[in-house]
């Protein structure tokens, strides 16, 4: 029996070797699989948001003076985990001559810091990295890849619309 | 190639003097009864593992214990697995450890010179069951509330000290997001600590004294 094993190349202990070996891999790999998975779960769905395109009254547009951005903010609450947590937006709105809108998101496009309007330098300025956006939410300077991004919008019955996309 | 590999680390690290000297041992004839330590130490790792997964969910809260291990358990990919390893994974071991001592006992293996593996193996069954008694908190619903109060209730019946030992386990003298909160930290770290370096002793000590052959009638 023991020459016979020696005969294939295999003795008992190569052997038990293999089979701990073997059975180690499938109970790590039973654990650890899923593990990857159960990591990564909650990033990789929807985050239970209950925005669907939604339609967002930010204010009538006769409160807005012609050439002056104002910031309007808003909150929607949404279903993350096992929790409502509020998700804060700020727009940044600007009338222009002629009833024509820039509405920007107060997102800067680096790397999401918020930015805000400096009524002295008529520039957007992200504090984090020194970005400056235009009036017109351009880049002037700084580190960011792209302008400001903007959102759809529409005016009802006098009421300035933003179209909030499905996040 | 991997040879190569093998002998240009243990070279440097001396890893075949550590498998030598942990994993070819010379043992006695035993039976399977010998595998309950190997099998408890598996379940320990598990436990581990699997608890320190649970964490990357669990928030040890009143308001929230329980809505996030509904989380787990019900929108977080395996996590019904995860948890379910953790549970009975609990259970087994208190089992594992129990026959683990019983073997020990009955064929006289904790006797000269194994007198500190069995006194350290003594303590690694209490910090079980002590893991097992802070765990099943966690969950913070009915079950775990009223078995944390009949568990802690018991240390008040011992004399004179029984009532602080129970508002020192409480962190008060009632329930309350306190108790979660220390039995968590015990749970997942004052608990493991002290676990795994008595392992180590634990092990070192079979390690260095080897374990005992099966008595034979005459002895």
């Amino acid at each position: 029996m023991g020459q016979d094993s020696h005969e294939h190349g295999m003795d008992r202990r190569s052997f038990v070797a293999g089979v701990v070996a073997f059975l180690g891999s499938i109970i790590a790999a039973v654990i650890g699989l899923p593990a990857i998975g159960y990591l990564l779960s909650p990033g990789l769905r929807k985050s239970g948001s209950v925005l669907t395109d939604e339609w967002v009254p930010l204010g009538l547009v006769d409160e807005l003076i012609v050439g002056e951005p104002k910031l309007i903010s808003f909150s929607r609450t949404q279903r993350v985990g096992w929790e409502t947590t509020a998700q804060s937006y700020g727009i940044y709105v600007l009338r222009k001559p002629g009833n024509t809108y820039d509405v920007f998101s107060n997102v800067c496009t680096h790397l999401s810091c918020r930015v805000s309007w400096k009524e002295e330098l008529s520039e957007y300025i992200c504090p984090c990295h020194d970005g400056h956006f235009g009036i017109d939410g351009s880049i002037i300077s700084g580190p960011q890849p792209r302008p400001l991004d903007t959102f759809e919008y529409r005016v009802e019955e006098g009421t300035l619309m933003i179209k909030l996309a499905e996040v | 190639m991997t040879t190569r590999w093998i002998t240009w680390l243990d070279e440097r690290l001396g890893l075949s003097a550590i498998y030598n000297t942990v994993l070819d041992r010379k043992v006695p004839k035993v039976n399977w009864s010998f595998t309950l330590g190997s099998a408890t130490l598996f379940l320990a790792v598990t436990q581990a593992t699997t608890g320190i997964f649970l964490t990357a969910y669990y928030v040890p809260h009143p308001e929230q214990a329980y809505a996030s291990i509904n989380y787990i358990m019900n929108d977080v990919a395996f996590g019904w697995l995860i948890r379910g390893i953790h549970h009975w994974g609990a259970t087994l071991m208190v089992i594992t450890v129990f026959l683990h001592m019983l073997r020990t006992f009955f064929y006289g293996a904790y006797k000269y010179p194994r007198e500190i593996t069995w006194i350290t193996g003594v303590f690694l069954l209490l910090l079980t069951l002590g893991s097992g008694f802070t765990g099943y908190l966690l969950p913070w619903n009915q079950r775990a509330y009223w078995a944390t109060t009949v568990g802690t209730s018991i240390t008040e019946t011992i004399p004179f000290i029984g009532p602080f030992i129970n508002e020192a386990l409480r962190g008060g003298s009632e329930l309350s997001t306190l108790t979660l909160v220390r039995f968590f930290s015990a749970h997942i770290w004052m608990i493991p600590a002290a676990l795994f370096v008595l392992i180590g002793v634990h092990m070192y000590l079979v390690v260095r004294l080897g374990i005992s052959h099966i008595p034979s009638e005459d002895e």
